[in-house]
């Protein structure tokens, strides 16, 4: 009847409304992952770089007494976990993703892990499970901004000097290209050095000479100054790596949910017709009826 | 035999390639590097970076960073870098000019701003000396 097809127009009309806001948002989300992955690819060079520098420190034959950030520490008794999600949701399983990886790895650690969460999600999911929060950060600056980045590794560098705690780990969302995103763990401190083939932990394969530096100016100014810059350094790079599997992420779920409320509204539509065109053959159906009636009643025909 | 030389910074790769000898700005003084060098870990200056493959000749800017030398490879870190052609001489007057001035009337900037000055004045300075030093006819 007309009241359930006005019903039913406002159904396709909210419909409408939907597929309208999930594909502006899909198309804010296309910008901002272009944007996030260029400057991710723009910097990776230079993080690839100053790692491999890192590591390079790190396997000197007197590595363990160039820097304490290079020190393994025997009888690890605090793990600390960096985990980095987003503020906001609506990206598909990205946020969930992190944390189902994060609980798997830490809920039977051997040892107490404290949470640093950076973006609310991961956040809200880790204070709801009664995990301990070190520190959270939201509102970050995006794109992700160098300093404010430094500062969150800077925490950990300096927790992990005074030993609050022994080992710190970095879990993210890696960013490999548009189709791929994987959920890493990846030890930060202290740094262990994988020597031979490569795929055992990509990140930590070197250059193959075992020589030592000289340095200049003196050694410890010249390792103080870089080491604890560039552990920071790979704090941002995952963080850019994050975002830009963030965008993609819902930028994918944007584009799905666009593509189901269209065609929900196709099919909406099409039972919105097929109701119309059946109230009015009723329709029709009646008045001939009532004509023939007419007709029929009437005795000077 | 030559060795190979990559300059960084944070937003791309600068260069890239093998070289002859290299030149650095070191802080403890210009350092020359050679294919086979010994291993070695130093903070860069503010300055200019050769890189030397035959007879030609390659010029950068280098704005701070590091540089790690292996035997058969450079690979500089650079807070900032550029290669020589890639520097606007009269852009780089001006910026020199506007900092200046500003620095003049220092007491009416805020900290970061002096800063900030401060930085374009040096930066300006070290594009300008390598501008003049090795910049042919151009300009």
């Amino acid at each position: 009847m007309a009241s359930s097809r006005n019903e039913m127009r406002f159904h396709i009309h909210s419909v409408g409304n939907i597929a309208q806001v999930t594909r502006a948002l899909e198309a804010v989300s296309t910008s901002k992952a272009r944007k996030a992955t260029k400057l991710l690819k723009a910097t990776r060079p230079y993080v690839e770089r100053a790692w491999k520098v890192v590591l390079h420190l790190a396997r000197q034959p007197d590595g363990a007494s160039v820097h304490p950030l290079l020190e393994a520490r025997r009888d690890p008794k605090q793990a600390l976990a960096i985990v980095i999600t987003s503020d906001r949701g609506l990206a598909g399983g990205y946020n969930m993703n992190v944390i189902r990886k994060v609980l798997k790895n830490f809920n039977d650690f051997p040892r107490p892990v404290s949470y640093v969460a950076v973006g609310k999600r991961g956040g809200e999911m880790l204070a709801h499970r009664e995990k301990d929060l070190l520190a959270e950060y939201s509102k970050l600056i995006a794109p992700a901004d160098l300093k404010q980045i430094s500062s969150i590794g800077n925490l950990a560098i300096e927790r992990f000097l005074d030993h609050s705690y022994d080992e710190v780990y970095l879990c993210y969302t890696e960013f490999i290209d548009r189709f791929v995103q994987r959920v890493v763990i990846r030890k930060l401190l202290p740094l262990e050095v994988v020597f031979g083939e490569k795929e055992i932990d990509s990140y930590n394969q070197t250059h193959p000479t075992r020589a030592i530096f000289a340095y200049e100016p003196e050694k410890n100014r010249v390792v103080d100054a870089i080491v604890p810059r560039y552990i920071s350094l790979q704090v941002y790079a995952a963080v850019l790596s994050a975002e830009a599997s963030e965008h993609t992420v819902r930028m994918l779920a944007m584009h799905s949910a666009t593509k189901n409320a269209k065609e929900l509204m196709n099919s909406l539509k099409m039972a919105y017709h097929k109701t119309r065109q059946k109230d009015i053959t009723n329709e029709i159906l009646d008045i001939s009826s009532g004509a023939e009636m007419l007709q029929e009643g009437n005795p000077n025909r | 035999m030559t060795i190979h030389c990559e300059i960084v910074t944070q937003e791309r790769i600068v260069f890239q390639g093998e070289a002859d000898l290299v030149t650095l700005p070191g802080e403890a003084g210009e350092i020359g590097i050679l294919p086979h060098h010994s291993p070695l870990l130093t903070v860069l200056k503010y300055g200019i970076i050769k890189v030397r493959l035959a007879e030609a000749e390659k010029v950068f800017t280098v704005f701070g960073g590091v540089a790690e030398i292996q035997p058969d490879q450079i690979t500089i870190l650079a807070d900032a870098a550029e290669s020589l052609n890639e520097i606007d001489a009269h852009e780089t007057e001006e910026a020199k000019h506007r900092a200046e001035r500003a620095l003049k009337k220092k007491d009416r900037l805020t900290e970061d701003v002096e800063m900030e000055m401060w930085e374009a004045l040096r930066r300006s300075n070290v594009r300008l000396e390598a501008v003049h030093r090795f910049r042919q006819s151009r300009d």
